[in-house]
């Protein structure tokens, strides 16, 4: 049973076609993110769900039901916005009991599942207070609960981090999903911030001019990567552009940039000899090597280089290395962890398996 | 030391028009008046202090009947403003392009750039017996003699409503143009229909615009004396004329000076009673936080 289903939406501006044939499918109770660049047409798409706009053609159905005629106050999805919009002239109470009052409950009913919405998401108590009383986590905690009392199908969640600052993003990220499995309810999380995306959902679509570039798992879509979009949007990589010179089974030789060759595996459509091919390797898949060590070893790709400089960043520390040839190359590498210390002008060899980077055929 | 010593001359510097208006256009012409209502005239040039001006006022029901007739119509074209303006205010403010706003805003302000005076004729020239509708519903045959439509209330509310509508729109446009679009959708979205939304989200977002609209139009409308005189001739009755009448007219400036006092009085009243009722106070609908 899918809680949500959109097949072969289409929504045009005039001339200008935002979302372009998507379709998706969202088992209940799971946490599903659409990740983005801005402009993708995201936004969109999930206007759509909530009906404030109306498709060019596709269908939208919840549990089953098409909802593409219903108006947008009759659909059992609920929103929470970028800015939240929690209402500024109510208290908290009346900020979640609006929705109960709306549907015309009694208000013994209400004034119940206010307080008990309020205990599930550790705010007990806090009806009388004024919105602008509260912090940028409480907020975002009400406007959450504004939605899940009225009990909806689908709960959509329009970037509702960005206006968080670092650290208190990080820390919602966990109580998102956290509430997501404590309600139960499917979750459809959109954003443009793929650590979001990955460390929140089941699944997630990569989305790209109109269209889904690959629906998967966040380990799928960071391993796995179907386009050269996705490898690029989805995590860290070394990305450079070459030329096929040569094809062996599913892996490739790569001639990139001045003669450096590499072998990467073969990822979407096959290239052919002579074609022109984006490699992309992540920068954990790659080692810092004493320099000539690596020679010999088979099955790996090696660069010769000279350390630019180290990018401390805890456990996401990288060292910049510079190739003979001028091309950059960000190494994970945990001189903190016992991994050998290296020193801006040390001279190094960078080594990686040659499975381990993905060339994708430039051009679909 | 030096920085706050400047600090105190710019800030005197930047009071001192705003104190010279309050004090000498303001505060002193109204104790002035005050003054003058509290004399008695016992004779030529001989006064004494007292109440009997007052007196005078409540014992003569033609000038509180006035008062009254004022307050109330002038209540009647505050609440016809509002139900005007708001949705010209929330056309412009909510549903018009960002680019024709400007322009809708203009075209509400193009009234003000031609006189009071010339406006009420322009009313004239319309509504008399000689005018273009009297004219034109005898051409088209719906009446068979010239209609007077002007010196009636109904023509006085009128021209009342228009001269004042635009200064209920200006304050409601800038408060309904802070209210984000979202707001209304997240009011549609937890089930509201556009009646919930327009009771429970946008009368209230936009409550201090509606009272200091209200206070405005109020106020002026109350104080107007051109347009009532104009298109209510001799019948109208607006207390404004009394005043006029007092002073110049029977040049007894100790009751113009009276009705004065009482007629700021009463108006003030009103509107208190009025933020009393809507559960409002100037303080916010004035300084918005």
């Amino acid at each position: 049973m899918f809680d949500l289903e959109c097949e072969n939406l289409v929504k045009r501006f005039g001339p200008f076609t935002a979302v372009d044939g998507v379709s998706l499918e969202i088992p209940s109770g799971s946490f599903f993110s659409i990740l983005g660049p801005s402009g993708c047409g995201k936004t969109t798409l999930m206007r759509m769900i909530a009906g404030f706009e109306n498709p060019n053609s596709g269908d939208i159905r919840l549990k089953g039901k098409s909802v593409v005629t219903t108006p947008p106050n009759k659909r059992n999805v609920k929103m929470v916005f970028q800015h939240l919009a929690l209402f500024p002239m109510m208290n908290v109470g009346e900020n979640i009991a609006y929705g109960l009052r709306c549907r015309g409950e009694n208000k013994a009913d209400i004034t119940a599942k206010v307080a008990s919405v309020l205990e599930r998401i550790s705010m007990p108590g806090v009806q009388e207070k004024q919105i602008s009383q509260l912090s940028g986590g409480q907020k975002q905690r009400i406007a959450i609960a504004r939605c899940m009392v009225l009990n909806p199908d689908v709960l959509l969640l329009d970037e509702p981090l960005g206006a968080l600052d670092l650290k208190l993003r990080e820390h919602m990220k966990i109580e998102l999903k956290q509430l997501q499995s404590q309600f139960d309810t499917t979750f459809l999380y959109i954003t443009h911030d793929q650590s979001e995306a990955l460390v929140m959902s089941d699944n997630v679509a990569v989305m790209n001019g109109g269209r889904f570039e690959q629906i998967g798992a966040p380990e799928t879509l960071y391993h796995a990567p179907k386009t050269a979009f996705v490898a690029g949007f989805v995590g860290d990589s070394n990305r450079w552009s070459g030329t096929v010179s040569s094809i062996a089974g599913d892996l490739a030789k790569v001639t990139v940039g001045n003669g450096l060759e590499m072998v990467a595996s073969i990822g979407g459509a096959r290239p052919q000899t002579g074609g022109e091919v984006e490699v992309f390797v992540r920068p954990e898949a790659m080692q810092l090597l004493a320099k000539g060590a690596a020679t010999a070893m088979a099955a790996m790709n090696t660069l010769d280089g000279v350390v630019d400089s180290l990018l401390f960043n805890g456990a996401a520390s990288r060292v910049l290395v510079r190739t003979q040839a001028g091309l950059l190359i960000e190494v994970v590498h945990r001189m903190d962890a016992g991994q050998v210390r290296v020193n801006p002008g040390d001279a190094v060899t960078v080594g990686w398996a040659h499975g381990a980077g993905l060339c994708f055929r430039v051009g679909g | 030391m030096l920085r706050s010593d400047t600090g105190k001359l710019s800030l005197i510097l930047l009071m001192t028009p705003f104190v010279l208006w309050i004090v000498l256009l303001i505060l002193l012409p109204q104790l002035g008046i005050t003054f003058v209502s509290l004399r008695e005239k016992i004779g030529p040039r001989q006064y004494e202090f007292g109440f009997g001006n007052y007196i005078a006022f409540i014992q003569e029901p033609i000038y509180w009947n006035t008062l009254l007739r004022t307050a109330w119509m002038s209540i009647l074209v505050t609440v016809m403003s509002l139900l005007v303006g708001f949705p010209i205010a929330f056309y412009i403010a909510k549903i018009a392009q960002r680019r024709s706003r400007a322009g809708l805003f203009l075209l509400c302000l193009i009234p003000l750039w031609v006189s009071d005076l010339v406006r009420a004729f322009g009313w004239i020239v319309l509504l008399r017996e000689t005018g273009l509708i009297s004219g034109a519903l005898q051409y088209v045959g719906l009446v068979n003699g010239p209609v007077e439509m002007l010196y009636n209330d109904v023509t006085v509310v009128i021209g009342l409503v228009y001269t004042v509508v635009l200064f209920m729109i200006v304050p409601l446009v800038s408060t309904l143009d802070g209210m984000d679009n979202s707001m209304l959708e997240a009011g549609y979205n937890l089930g509201g229909s556009r009646l919930t939304v327009f009771r429970r989200i946008i009368v209230p977002y936009a409550m201090p615009g509606i009272v200091s609209g209200c206070i405005i139009v109020f106020m002026l409308t109350a104080g107007s004396y051109l347009t009532p005189i104009l298109l209510g001739g001799k019948n109208s009755m607006w207390f404004t004329e009394q005043i006029y009448d007092q002073f110049i007219t029977r040049y007894n400036w100790e009751a113009g000076a009276t009705f004065g006092v009482l007629l700021l009085g009463f108006t003030s009243m009103v509107i208190w009673l009025g933020l009393k009722l809507t559960g409002q106070n100037l303080a916010s609908t004035v300084a918005k936080d």
